[in-house]
This record gives C-alpha cells, sequence and structure tokens, in this order.
C-alpha cells in the first residue's frame, strides 16, 4: 500500500537526537538536533503531512554546540530542552599540566577547543514555528531562525549532562537532568527563563558512575523517575530523592535506554549492549517478565507505544529498527476490550470473537532503511500508529504501523 | 518288408509282431482300402495322439487273441494304423502296398525285398509252429489234474458224514451227565456263599480289636484302610443289636484314632510329608475337609512365615548383610521351596475340593507371596547403590528360576508374574542408576577440565593442552558409556532365565537401554552443556571461555562420530527389535551440532566482550581532545592483538582452519594503501573543505550502499577463521561506536589511525575476509575524523614507522 510505504528525510549533518513535539497533539511533529563539530548546529523541525505524504521542515540554529540529547516540553510547544557539547578553550589546563611553550603555542595553533563540557539548556522557538509553518522548506531552510534561550541548566559542580527529562503530565515546570553520577531536580520559574535546582541525589559507589540514561514514569502521579548507569536500572522518589528500586545487572552490558509502559504503571522496558531488550516488573527486580533478541547489535532505544502499550519499537547499531507486538504483557493482553456502549452489536461480536485468537507476542515488522546506527526512534505524539527513527548519517525515517495490525488492535 | 519301408518301426521284430502283422493284414483286406490314404499322410491330428497309442496297444492284444476283430479294425491305432502301407498296421492293403512297391522300388530293391519277404514269412510259420506245440503240451497236463481232483473230492464227501453222525452221539452223551449232577452243584455254591459271608462276619467281630491294635501299634493306615472297609456293612446292618454294639465300638475307636491323628497333625513338628499323610487319612476317615483345609494351611503358613523370619533377621540393620546372591538362594530354597511343597500336598490332597480349593490356595500363595517379594525387594533396594551389576543379575535369576516352579502349580497366584515385575523395576531402576551415574560422570569430567583450567601455569611449563583434555573427556565418557551398557547387558544375556521375558526382549532394549539410557544421556549431555550458555556467563563469565569452547567441540566431536557410533554399538548389543519408535540418529545428532553451535557462539560472544570492554574502556577514559601527537601504539591496541593472537590458539587447537578469501600476498601493505592514499583522499578530503558540508556523508552513503551489511553477532561457522572473524567484528564494531561517542583532536584522530593501523597489520591474518577488517577500521577512522573539528591526518609514513617501531 502506498501509505505505508516509508518517508525518508535526510538531514547534512550526523544526528542523535530525536524527540516528538510532545505538547503538540494535532499535528505530527519532531525535532531532530545534529551534531557536527566544525558547522553550526541545527534543530530540524519536522513537519509530517500525513494526507500527502510530505514533510516540511523549519531549521533553526543552534550554535550552543552539538546535540547529544534533545526533549520536547508537555506544555509548551515551543519550548524544548537539549543537551550539548560546549566547547572551550581552556588553557589553564594546559598551565595547570605545566606543559612547555612551545607545546601551548601548537595546541593554539591547532585546536581552539581542548575541552568539552556536556551542558543542558531550556530554549523557545519563535513563535510562527512553534505550530509550524508551512512554507516551502526552500524558504525556511534560507532563512533559518535562532532559538531563544531560556534559561541554561548549569551548575559548575556538574558537567556531562547525559539527558534532560520533563516531567510527563505536568505544566512544564519540573526537569529533571543526569549529569554523571548526579540526579538533578529543577523548578523553572517565571516563564521558564530561570532554572532553579530544587533537589538533587547523588549516587555513590566504586569507580566511575556515570547515568546513562534516565525516564520520568507517568504514573504514581509523577513522582518516580527511572535511571541507568552501566549494567544496572535505578528506581527514584522524585519526592525524597531517594532510591526505591534498583535491579542490579539488568543486561550483561551496558544499559543505553530504558522506557516506562504508559498503560501499566509497574512495567519497564530497558535495552542494551547485549542486543537484548527486557521488559521488567519493577515489583519483582530479580527476574525480567520477558526478553527480547531480535537485534545483532546494541540496542539504542525502547519506546512503548503511547496508547497502545503491546506496540513497542527498539533502535539498533545493527541499522535496523524493529516494531515487536508484546501482547502477552500488554494492558491489553485479550485484545482491545470494547466496552464502548455506542458499538453496535455486530461489531461487538466481532470484537469477541476477534479477542478469543489466541494473541502472541511477535516482530510486527523489521524495517532496514537506515545504513547507519539508528540511534534514535519516537512515536509521534499526534499519531499513535506513527513513529520516526534517526540514524546517524542523519537520515530520518518516519513510518506507519502496518495497517493489518492497526485494525486488528482497534477492532 | 524293406529296409528302406520307412512305416517299419524296427528291423527286428519281437515274437508277437508278424502275429500282429498277419492279422492287420487280415483285418485291412477285410475292411477294405481306404481311399486316399497316402504313405505318411495320419488322418488323426496331434491331439489325440496319447490315447490312440494306448489304444493301439490294446488294439494290437485284441487282435493277437482274435477278439472282436471288427471293432479293432475299426479304430484306428496309432499314428500310421490307417496306413495301407504299413506290414504291421491293422489297415495293411496289400494292394496298395504293392502297387506302391512297384512303383517306387527298381527290380533290384524288389527283387530284395521279395526274398526278405519269403525269408520272414517262413520265420514266422516255424515261430508259430512252436507256440502251438507249447500250448498244446500245457492243455494236456491241465486236463489230467482236474480229473485227479475229481476222484479226491469224492472220498473226502464220504469221511465228512462220518463224522457228523459221531458228533451228534458225543452230544446226546453230555446232556445226560449234565442233568445226572444238576443239584449237587447247586449245593456246592451255596457253601461257598456261606462260608464267604461267615468270614465277612469274622473280621466284622474282630474289628474293633484289631483296631485297637492298629491304633496302639501306630498303624494308623492300616487302621483306616479296615474301618474304611467296613463302614458300609455297618452301616447297613445297624438295626442288628450284635452289629450295632461292633459299630458302637468302631466308632469310639475311630474317634480316638482321628483324635491321635489330630493330634500328630497339631504337634506339626514332623515335616510336611507326615502332616499330609495324617491329612490324607483323615480325609479318608470322613472329617471335613473345609476344616482340614484351613487348618492344613494354617500350619503351613507357620512353617513359612518363620521362614519369612528368617529372612527378615537377615535384611535387619544390625547383623551384616549377606550378599544379594545368598539372600535370594536362601529366601529359594527356604521360602519358595517350601511354598512348592505345600502347594503340590494340597494340591493332591485337595484336589476333590474344586475351584473353590485352588482360589484358597491361591490366596494363600498370593498373601505370603506378597509378603516374600516386599522383603526382596526390600533387600534388592539395598543394592540399588552399589555397582556388581553381574551379582546382582545373578541373584535376580536365582530369584525369578526358583518362582517359575510353584508359577506352575499355582498359576492362578500370579507369582511368577509378580516375580518378572519386581525383575523389570529392578532392571528399570538399574537403568536410572546407571543414568545418573554417566550424568556424575560428565559432571565430574567437567570439574577436571575446569581444574586443569584454573590451574595456574607452571611458568615454562605448560599444563595439558586443550586437546589433551578434550581426549581426555571423550574418552572417560565412552569408557563410562561402554561400561554401563556392559553393566546393563547382563539383563538380557541367554543364560539368565528373565531375559526371553517380552520386555527383556522388547522394551528394555529399545525404551530402556537406547531411549533411557544412551539417548537420555546424549541428551541431558547436551543440555548440560547449553546452560552453560545461559545463565552465569551473562554475568561476567563464570565458565572459562576455554571449556565453552571444549564443550563445543565435544559436541561437535559427537555430532560427526560418536553418537552414530554409541548407538550402534548399543543397536548391536541389545538388537533392538521391536515397534516402538525410536530417536533417530539424525535428530540427536542434530541436537549435538545446534549444542555445539550454541556453545561456539557464545564463546565468540563472550571473547569479543572481553576484547571489546578493553577496546572501550580505553575510548571512553582518554582524553582525546589534548593527547599529545602519537609516538607510539597504544598499549591496549598490543593488548588487542596478543589476546586474539592467544584466542587463535587457543581455537586452533581443537577446530580446523577454515576457509578464508583469496588474499593477495603483500596484505599488510595493500592495507595500508586505505588510509593513505587514493581512498582517503576520496573520503576524507571534502571534509576539510567548509563549502561542502554534505559531500561526506554522501560520499560515505554511496560507499555503504556497495559495501554488504555487517551482521555483527552472527552465529559462526565450526572453523578457527570464523570463530575469530566473529571476536573480530564484536570488538571492532564497538571500537566504532565508542569512537563514534567522542571528540578528538587532530592528535587524538592521529591516534586513531595510528592504532587502527597497527589493528589492520596484525588482525587480517584471522578473518575470513580481510575486507572486512577492511571496512570496519575505515568507518571507525572515519567515524573519528567526523568526530574532529580539527582534522589532519598523519602521514601516512610516518604512521607506518610508528606501527612498525611499535
Amino acid at each position: 500500500m502506498e501509505d505505508d510505504a516509508p518517508v525518508i528525510y535526510g538531514l547534512e549533518f550526523q544526528a542523535r537526537a530525536l524527540t516528538p513535539q510532545t505538547a503538540e497533539t494535532d499535528a505530527i511533529r519532531f525535532l531532530v538536533g545534529t551534531q557536527s563539530l566544525k558547522y553550526d548546529n541545527q534543530i530540524h523541525i519536522i513537519d509530517f503531512d500525513d494526507e500527502n505524504n510530505i514533510i516540511n521542515k523549519n531549521v533553526l540554529l543552534h550554535q550552543a554546540g552539538e546535540i547529544w540529547h534533545i526533549s520536547a516540553s508537555p506544555a509548551d510547544r515551543g519550548v524544548l530542552a537539549t543537551c550539548y557539547n560546549r566547547t572551550c578553550c581552556c588553557l589553564d589546563s594546559f598551565v595547570a599540566l605545566g606543559k612547555s611553550a612551545a607545546q601551548l603555542l601548537t595546541a593554539l595553533a591547532t585546536s581552539s577547543d581542548s575541552k568539552v563540557l556536556t551542558c543542558a539548556a531550556v530554549w523557545r522557538m519563535p513563535k510562527e514555528l512553534e505550530s509550524g509553518s508551512h512554507e516551502s522548506p526552500d524558504d525556511s531552510s534560507s532563512t533559518a531562525q535562532t532559538l531563544e534561550l531560556l534559561c541554561h541548566l548549569d551548575n559548575t559542580a556538574h558537567s556531562n549532562m547525559a539527558c534532560v527529562v520533563w516531567e510527563p503530565m505536568g505544566d512544564g515546570k519540573k526537569i529533571i537532568s543526569l549529569a554523571d553520577n548526579h540526579i538533578l531536580l529543577w523548578d523553572l520559574q517565571e516563564s521558564s527563563s530561570q532554572a532553579v535546582l530544587a533537589s538533587s541525589a547523588s549516587l555513590e559507589g566504586k569507580g566511575q558512575l556515570k547515568f546513562t540514561s534516565g525516564r520520568w514514569s507517568p504514573h504514581h502521579n509523577c513522582t518516580q523517575v527511572a535511571t541507568a548507569n552501566d549494567t544496572t536500572l535505578r528506581g527514584w522518589d522524585t519526592r525524597s530523592m531517594s532510591q526505591i528500586y534498583c535491579i542490579e545487572s539488568a543486561h550483561g552490558q551496558l544499559v543505553r535506554d530504558l522506557d516506562f509502559n504508559p498503560n501499566k504503571q509497574y512495567y519497564l522496558a530497558s535495552c542494551g549492549d547485549d542486543c537484548k531488550v527486557k521488559f521488567w516488573d519493577t515489583r519483582n527486580v530479580t527476574e525480567p517478565v520477558k526478553t527480547l533478541e531480535e537485534h545483532s547489535h546494541w540496542v539504542w532505544n525502547v519506546r512503548y507505544n503511547h496508547s497502545h502499550d503491546q506496540l513497542v519499537l527498539t533502535g539498533s547499531s545493527d541499522s535496523r529498527v524493529i516494531l515487536s507486538n508484546m501482547v502477552s504483557i500488554s494492558s491489553e493482553p485479550f485484545g482491545h476490550l470494547v466496552d464502548d456502549d455506542d458499538i453496535s452489536d455486530q461489531e461487538d461480536h466481532r470484537s469477541e470473537e476477534k479477542s478469543k485468537e489466541p494473541l502472541q507476542d511477535n516482530v510486527i515488522a523489521t524495517y532496514e532503511e537506515h545504513e547507519d546506527s539508528v540511534y534514535a526512534v519516537d512515536w509521534s505524539s499526534a499519531d499513535p500508529w506513527l513513529f520516526a527513527s534517526l540514524s546517524y548519517d542523519g537520515r530520518l525515517v518516519i513510518n506507519r504501523v502496518p495497517r493489518a495490525l492497526k485494525y486488528h488492535i482497534l477492532l | 518288408m524293406a529296409p528302406g519301408s520307412a512305416s517299419s518301426p524296427s528291423p527286428s521284430f519281437p515274437a508277437s509282431r508278424p502275429w500282429a502283422a498277419v492279422g492287420a493284414m487280415a483285418a485291412a483286406a477285410a475292411a477294405g482300402p481306404s481311399p486316399g490314404s497316402g504313405p505318411g499322410d495320419s488322418p488323426e491330428g496331434p491331439e489325440g495322439e496319447a490315447p490312440e497309442r494306448r489304444r493301439k496297444a490294446h488294439g494290437m492284444l485284441k487282435l493277437y487273441y482274435g477278439l472282436s476283430e471288427g471293432e479293432a479294425a475299426g479304430r484306428p491305432a496309432g499314428p500310421d494304423p490307417l496306413d495301407p502301407t504299413d506290414l504291421n498296421g491293422a489297415h495293411f492293403d496289400p494292394e496298395v502296398y504293392l502297387d506302391k512297391l512297384r512303383r517306387e522300388c527298381p527290380l533290384a530293391q524288389l527283387m530284395d525285398s521279395e526274398t526278405d519277404m519269403v525269408r520272414q514269412i517262413r520265420a514266422l510259420d516255424s515261430d508259430m509252429q512252436t507256440l502251438v506245440y507249447e500250448n498244446y503240451n500245457k492243455f494236456i497236463s491241465a486236463t489230467d489234474t482236474i480229473r485227479k481232483m475229481k476222484n479226491d473230492f469224492r472220498k473226502m464227501e464220504d469221511e465228512m458224514d462220518r463224522l457228523a453222525t459221531n458228533m451228534a452221539v458225543i452230544t446226546d452223551f453230555s446232556a445226560r451227565i449234565s442233568a445226572t449232577l444238576q443239584d449237587r452243584h447247586e449245593r456246592i455254591t451255596k457253601l461257598a456263599g456261606v462260608h464267604a459271608l461267615l468270614r465277612k462276619l469274622q473280621f466284622l467281630f474282630e474289628l474293633p480289636s484289631r483296631l485297637t491294635k492298629c491304633v496302639e501299634l501306630g498303624a494308623y493306615g492300616q487302621a483306616v484302610r479296615y474301618q474304611g472297609r467296613a463302614q458300609a456293612v455297618l452301616q447297613q446292618y445297624q438295626h442288628l443289636p450284635s452289629f450295632r454294639a461292633i459299630q458302637d465300638d468302631c466308632q469310639v475307636i475311630t474317634a480316638r484314632l482321628a483324635q491321635q491323628l489330630r493330634q500328630r497333625f497339631r504337634e506339626g513338628g514332623s515335616g510336611a510329608p507326615e502332616q499330609a499323610e495324617c491329612v490324607e487319612l483323615l480325609l479318608a476317615l470322613g472329617e471335613p475337609a473345609e476344616e482340614l483345609c484351613e487348618e492344613f494351611l494354617a500350619h503351613a503358613r507357620g512353617r513359612l512365615e518363620e521362614e519369612l523370619r528368617s529372612l527378615e533377621a537377615e535384611l535387619g540393620p544390625s547383623p551384616p548383610a549377606p550378599d544379594v546372591l545368598e539372600f535370594t538362594d536362601h529366601g529359594g530354597s527356604g521360602f519358595v521351596g517350601g511354598l512348592c511343597q505345600v502347594a503340590a500336598a494340597y494340591q493332591e490332597l485337595f484336589a476333590a475340593q474344586g475351584p473353590a480349593g485352588a482360589e484358597r490356595l491361591a490366596a494363600f500363595a498370593r498373601e505370603l507371596g506378597s509378603r516374600y517379594f516386599a522383603l526382596v525387594e526390600r533387600r534388592l533396594a539395598q543394592e540399588q547403590g552399589g555397582g556388581d551389576n553381574s551379582l546382582l543379575v545373578r541373584a535376580l535369576d536365582r530369584f525369578h528360576r526358583r518362582l517359575r516352579a510353584p508359577g506352575a502349580l499355582l498359576a492362578a497366584a500370579g507369582l511368577a508374574e509378580a516375580a518378572t515385575e519386581i525383575v523389570e523395576r529392578v532392571a528399570r531402576e538399574r537403568l536410572g542408576h546407571h543414568l545418573q551415574g554417566l550424568r556424575t560422570a560428565f559432571l565430574g569430567c567437567l570439574t577436571d577440565v575446569r581444574q586443569a583450567l584454573a590451574a595456574p601455569r607452571v611458568a615454562g611449563k605448560e599444563g595439558p593442552g586443550l586437546a589433551e583434555l578434550l581426549a581426555n573427556v571423550a574418552s572417560s565418557i565412552l569408557s563410562h558409556i561402554k561400561a554401563s551398557l556392559a553393566a546393563v547387558h547382563l539383563f538380557t544375556a541367554k543364560e539368565v532365565s528373565f531375559s526371553n521375558k517380552p520386555y527383556f526382549r522388547g522394551e528394555f532394549c529399545s525404551q530402556g537401554v537406547r531411549e533411557g539410557l544412551i539417548v537420555g544421556f546424549i541428551r541431558s549431555m547436551c543440555q548440560t552443556a547449553q546452560s552453560f550458555c545461559d545463565s552465569p556467563g551473562e554475568k561476567g563469565g563464570a565458565t572459562p571461555p576455554a571449556l565453552l569452547l571444549l564443550l563445543s567441540r565435544l559436541c561437535l566431536d559427537y555430532e560427526t562420530a560418536t553418537i552414530s557410533y554409541i548407538l550402534t554399538l548399543t543397536d548391536e548389543q541389545f538388537l533392538v527389535q521391536d515397534q516402538f519408535p525410536v530417536t533417530p540418529v539424525s535428530t540427536l545428532c542434530a541436537e549435538a551440532r545446534e549444542t555445539a553451535r550454541r556453545l561456539l557462539t557464545h564463546y565468540v560472544k563472550v571473547q569479543g566482550l572481553v576484547i571489546s570492554q578493553m577496546l572501550r574502556k580505553s575510548v571512553e577514559t582518554r582524553d582525546w581532545l589534548s593527547t599529545l601527537e602519537p609516538r607510539n601504539v597504544r598499549a591496549v591496541m598490543k593488548r588487542v592483538v596478543e589476546d586474539t593472537t592467544a584466542i587463535d590458539v587457543q581455537v586452533g587447537l581443537l577446530y580446523e582452519e577454515g576457509v578464508r578469501k583469496a588474499q593477495s600476498s603483500d596484505s599488510s601493505k595493500r592495507t595500508f594503501s586505505v588510509y593513505s592514499s587514493s581512498r582517503q583522499q576520496g573520503r576524507y578530503a571534502p571534509s576539510y573543505t567548509p563549502s561542502a558540508p554534505m559531500d561526506t556523508n554522501l560520499l560515505s552513503n554511496i560507499q555503504k550502499l556497495f559495501s554488504e551489511r555487517i551482521d555483527v553477532f552472527s552465529p559462526v561457522e565450526f572453523n578457527k577463521v570464523s570463530v575469530l572473524t566473529g571476536i573480530i567484528k564484536i570488538s571492532l564494531k564497538t571500537l566504532l561506536e565508542c569512537v563514534r561517542l567522542r571528540t578528538f583532536g587532530r592528535f587524538g584522530l592521529q591516534q586513531v589511525q595510528v592504532d587502527c593501523h597497527f589493528l589492520q597489520l596484525y588482525l587480517w591474518r584471522f578473518v575470513a575476509d580481510e575486507e572486512l577488517v577492511h571496512l570496519l577500521l575505515d568507518e571507525v577512522v572515519a567515524s573519528a575524523a567526523l568526530r574532529c573539528p580539527d582534522p589532519v591526518p598523519m602521514e601516512p609514513s610516518v604512521v607506518e614507522v610508528i606501527c612498525e617501531r611499535g
């Protein structure tokens, strides 16, 4: 079917950061952050016209540095947060190291930046781009606009921000950022122009502990956050900033990403360098509920569909995106439960028949449009049947859930 | 009759033939010449030949005797009987013959045949004369004999008449004598009857005293016989007072006798045969059989229970239990022998009881038998742990053999079946025991290997090589299997009494030994091996990789040879010959192969992980921006190469080399060009020119379009090259991903360049397709260049020099 064909969009630079515009519920819009050391980095606002299968893009300059992580505010369409590399000229490091003057000179001559700091900041995009302007792509690329800086999530003590997550249901005032072994909770005040560190916690232990990823649970009044460091998954209570659960050795190797089941409060999925995707019940941390091993290299990203949690999306550095149907551990293990009165008897009947069929976990589709490692996948916030994946070479692919499955789930 | 005549059957005639010829001529003459029948022209079809020939013979005989000439002539005899030219034929026609002769023969031959004919006719005439004379003489002598016989018969008739009259006289006399002796004879008969009666009466009158005497003497048998003889008479005449007295006396004595017998019977001290005698006598005395039956069995029970008790005492925990053979011997001779005697005596004594009696005996035997079996099973259970199968089998054989005798006597009790069942159960348990033993042996082997692997290597002296360890494990397992097979084979030995039971011929061999023991063991071996892949390996490699490698090779060896060898051995030894479905060799082989594959893949993952961790740490922990100009290859790269070489050696001990793609002779040189000259220009040059930011991607994308997708964690094949390729793929992909997460200074990039070139120099020789290494390392360097704000690559010659020096 023509509609099912993937739509491909190419960026000029390498890219790792992808997020849907969370606050937008009507238009299908993704934000992509690029990584380039030599040129000004950009944030591409990608509008997907579902009906005409056309992509419209708007480019914003992000001059602060290359973007490692991006996340959009759940409340305000125009607000987003990025983690970016700030390149600074730190002569003091050379001086402190006591290098000779000649070396210093060559260092100055050859590289202006000798230290990389990963920082995080909250930005606002220009008003007219918030809801997507449907100008022709050529125009928008020629007149690249700049983001307006709202505030830095900066703290001199904590560098190397790994990621920034917004409180999922809130008013866009709370943000958690992960920096090295610290977990920092920020309050945005004065229409996000000022960030105040509300509380923080840090992970103590042997060696250099470093968070790789984190997610904010949409359950429990948004008081739980889960983080990943090395092979361990941890749950935190944001009120007391204390650890509530810990899954040691969740994966054989580094855990790359995790995600909460949007409908089942204790379920979360994680993925990592052991090529596996594991599903956990946080009440029982000794054994995963389910393990998938479909990828042939590290799995970088795992995402639950926002409304149908049996659909799980994973992206891996084997350049594949895999869509799995995890019915047995979803909130609808017997298919969609029809309880609406307005559905006619006939349909009711049909759906009952459907629900009787044994549903099995399986891989729905493997998408091989990418040529390079896929570092980010995410579902659209507007259309639950649509998702985007981004590979390192800057290729963004927008795909849909196969129609047959969609109707199977809906009916 | 010329020799040239076609119809002449033979030149010389038997005596009768000429006559036939003559007769035939006459007949032919009478019948007239048959028209149209020429020489050799037979009117008869060939189908009538056999009966015709017979008829011909008959015809000739008839002709000879001159009987019914017309009839004989009317029937054609033989293929040429109608041939009018046949001299001996029935239809000989002189005219035709003469015509034929005249027509066909020249004069000389005619003359010859004429003389010949004349000569023959003359000879025939003389023969005829001789015969006539001979027959004439015989007729004369026969007439004489008949005449003599006539005279003799007349004489005999006279004598017979005289004999008849004499006999009549004798009969007369005899009748008269009988009449005179009649009444005297009657008197004698009567007297004899009285005499017999008197003797009987005397016996009766003497009976009480005789009985008493018998009882006193202990001749109970005699007494019982007397009593038996008198009983009926006394019963009949009891209305007479005298007889009544005798009867009363007798009854008293008999009662006493019965009492004594019972006494003796109850004392029971005497053996079974005497008891049997007592019971027999009591039965003869008309004691109630039912009661006796009960009592008899009760006594027997007492004795048998004693046997059982003594058996149980042997079982007891305190005295050192005798070996199982002695035990079954004891039980066989004591209990089973006793039971046999009882059963035999019972059947003899109480045969009259009918099916109810047999049923009682069967119940009795069943009950005691089950207790005996319980004891035997307890004893056998003690034996389960032991290793000596031959003793056990011999004991079971004795046990089973002994129980076949009562089995025949007491088919209803089902003792033999129960015994067979016990033997089967023991055999099954034995199989289970051996399977367990094999598993333990396998685990033991693994532990040994682990220890050997973990043992610290003495400097200068290598421990036992992997190949040697593998050989040790394989041979030790095989010898265990063989030992187990030999042990269970005892159960099916010909001389063992139960070996021809259907269970041991069929199910035991196929389901028990082949499926349960051998197949079960191989399966459990595979499972044990696979379990190393699953749980612990992930969390830090509790299993040494060498063990994985060794197990994988072991399974592969099993797949290629050992399984089929073992199964053939089993099939030969046990002649599996029933209809139970058995696991085919191919299924087992497939399982073993799958296990080997999983183990090897896991080995690759584990080893790959070790190297990737090393690479990851080295990339993550370094500050690539402020690094100095590279002077050396980093130590970690040397370490990687060293480890890879070590793995190569390790794998090479167990696996074959494998196939690699054809390669040029100077690989390292060619490798070098990848980074330095032509391709590098194509790939990296555009990224220095700020005007074309797209080109890098474009070019690298185009490049990728033409290179195949690399499956990093892909299953491996069973050879060294494939294993090493897998490990290197995993390691280099890790390097690539790690490099992409970092930012490099100019010297950082150059360091990566040096490192990659170093890897290139040493790693290509390990992999199947060196292009793969090029490709991955290319990508590493390309990524590093992209992650470098100031990419100034090092001069290729300098890279080369550094690498050669390092």
